[in-house]
């Protein structure tokens, strides 16, 4: 019997769809028995809370606080800390985003608790949690269990579906905020520099058209009017963004995104280890490229060997008149 | 400066899908020793933040490069000296018996040792793929951290501005030494590391650097100093205690189509994706 307290990640004043993972995270660890309790915290916390109190936590949490309105690990961290001791919970779940992961570490080292990145799955047997994650580059999966009181983990979007509303409405409760690390006197933010986009986030898309280091300098050309008629997300490969096509935010891989979409299109890309990494557990892979050995046909589900060039316009047309 | 860099050995991630489950444990068994690549990329900042890239001949500074492994893992911190690193420290361990946690807390006793101004580490080690110990020592340390770096500049050797990769897009921050600072992979881009020894027109080659031979043959010389890891911590009980491997369920046998129609076609009534 587990009791967890999730922590949400918001994004300009909204919970990500992340923190959805990771509530579903939290159902199923709670199945055996046992509770979870939501904790928003961060600038626009009050009004975000409102988002999430239809979905079965005992409580929701709220720490609202100018100081975090910067993600800064230094800050973020001292409160989830002292919220998961003074309730005195059993597991702190955090979103395996790049601020989940940048922050669960410390409130981990914080607990003297244990921490199991990356979860994949979780059973509860006898009242003890086992988790499920990847290893390997997703190459091996391995099952693990912490030996410590309290844990942490953090949760893969890509593996957990996002959770629905299970009605009702969860009592929230302000919580003080912590004081800072020392440390946080240390750092000082100075800004985010993000791409602006009207297509969906890749960690959220169902479709993702992911182009490679052969499009060249007609990676958006090519492959915009690919994803406007799919409603799809863009991706690219490792190759594509060192060498400038694409910008670095879109790679998918060992470094940049992992996403698990329902269709994933690989166009011009030849599948390394690190890239496979990122989408080999998408539902439906489809892989465009010139070179029939290339390693990505060995993980797709339809292959087409042709020249991308000709090969996506002809699939783009084809999808208009499917559709029409 | 002086820098430290903590260095872990895994099995060739180029060749990972190459790796099997007998009986639930893991087999590496023909995959060779390889230094984990974002340690590498490390190691080549480190580098970078302590030379004129000009004339590398000369360190502005220490470079000391750590492990935690067998007698055998002193391949792995020999190639690093070859490259540039100063002196080396093998941690007296297994490659299996420890995990991040235990790493985190010994090095802290390290540093508190050796009093670098930057603890630079990759941002994982691309075998248990955890991502932690670089955090978890910020913490141990009471220090600031810098996570998942695609850039760094040194203000004067008192402060580093970072460019943080995070999801959609990049973080700048300013960090005062001494400080944590782990690094993603386009650290090793011709410009993304600056040091106050270097012109600001320098550009690297891309990637880290190999070492010559006449080097590699000095290296030998360079000092490997050996520590037990219970003189670092009396507590060396791991925190995660891992069960059974296995492999990821294999993707049914994909078919090759003949051209864009027979694609959509299947997308559409096989998959019913479109």
């Amino acid at each position: 019997m587990s009791n967890i307290l999730v922590v949400a990640e918001l994004s300009e004043g909204k919970v990500r769809k992340s923190t959805h993972s990771a509530i579903t995270f939290a159902r199923e660890a709670t199945k055996g028995g046992g509770s979870f309790t939501l904790f928003v915290l961060g600038d626009g916390a009050k009004a975000a809370a409102a988002e999430v109190v239809a979905y079965g936590a005992a409580k929701v949490l709220v720490g609202e606080d100018p100081s975090l309105k910067d993600p800064v690990c230094e800050r973020f961290a001292p409160t989830i800390a002292a919220v998961a001791k003074a309730g005195n919970f059993d597991i702190v779940a955090i979103t395996a985003s790049s601020f989940g992961k940048d922050i669960a570490p410390r409130v981990a080292a914080k607990l003297a608790a244990g921490y199991a990145p990356d979860i994949s799955g979780v059973k509860a047997d006898g009242g003890k949690l086992t988790y499920r994650r990847p290893v390997y580059a997703g190459n091996a999966y391995v099952s693990c269990q912490l030996t410590t009181k309290v844990g942490v983990v953090s949760v893969r979007q890509s593996e957990f579906a996002a959770a629905e509303p299970s009605g009702g409405a969860s009592a929230t409760e302000d919580v003080a905020v912590a004081p800072a690390d020392a440390a946080a006197s240390k750092v000082t933010f100075l800004g985010i520099e993000a791409a602006k986009s009207e297509r969906p986030d890749l960690g959220e898309a169902k479709v993702i058209v992911s182009g490679g280091r052969a499009l060249k300098e007609k990676f958006a050309e090519v492959l915009d009017p690919l994803a406007n008629q799919l409603g799809a997300a863009i991706g690219a490969s490792r190759a594509a963004c060192d060498a400038g096509y694409a910008p670095a935010e879109l790679q998918v891989g060992q470094t940049g995104r992992v996403v698990a979409p329902a269709l994933y299109l690989a166009i011009g890309i030849s599948g390394a280890i690190q890239h496979l990494a990122g989408m080999k557990g998408s539902k439906v892979i489809v892989a465009i490229n010139k070179d029939p050995e290339a390693p990505i046909f060995q993980v797709a589900d339809y292959g087409l060997v042709q020249d991308l060039f000709t090969a996506v316009p002809a699939l783009n047309a084809e999808l208009k008149k499917a559709n029409a | 400066m002086k820098i430290l860099v903590p260095l872990k050995r895994v099995a060739d991630p180029d060749n990972a899908n190459k790796v099997k489950v007998n009986a639930g444990k893991l087999v590496t068994t023909g995959l060779e020793w390889k230094p984990n690549p974002f340690d590498e990329y490390a190691v080549e900042t480190a580098l970078r933040l302590t030379e004129n890239g000009t004339a590398t001949k000369t360190r502005q500074g220490e470079v000391v490069v750590v492990t935690f492994g067998p007698k055998d893992s002193e391949t792995t911190l020999r190639a690093m000296l070859g490259t540039g690193a100063d002196r080396a420290i093998r941690v007296d361990t297994g490659d299996d018996q420890i995990d991040g946690d235990v790493v985190a807390r010994a090095l802290k006793a390290l540093v508190e040792k050796e009093k670098p101004d930057l603890v630079l580490c990759g941002k994982q080690a691309v075998d248990g793929d955890s991502g932690q110990v670089g955090q978890q020592l910020a913490e141990y340390l009471g220090w600031p951290q810098a996570t998942f770096a695609g850039s760094i500049e040194s203000e004067g050797d008192k402060a580093l501005l970072v460019g943080r990769e995070v999801d959609g897009g990049t973080i700048k921050l300013r960090v005062e030494l001494p400080a944590v600072v782990s690094v993603d992979l386009r650290i090793v881009a011709p410009k993304s590391v600056k040091s106050v020894h270097t012109p600001a027109t320098h550009a690297y080659p891309e990637g880290v650097r190999f070492a010559a031979l006449m080097a590699i043959m000095a290296a030998k010389k360079k000092p490997l100093a050996e520590v037990k890891l219970a003189d670092l911590t009396s507590d060396a009980a791991p925190k995660i205690q891992y069960l059974d491997y296995e492999l990821p369920p294999a993707r049914k046998a994909g078919v090759k189509v003949k051209d864009v129609t027979e694609l959509v076609t299947r997308l559409k009534t096989e998959a019913k994706v479109v």
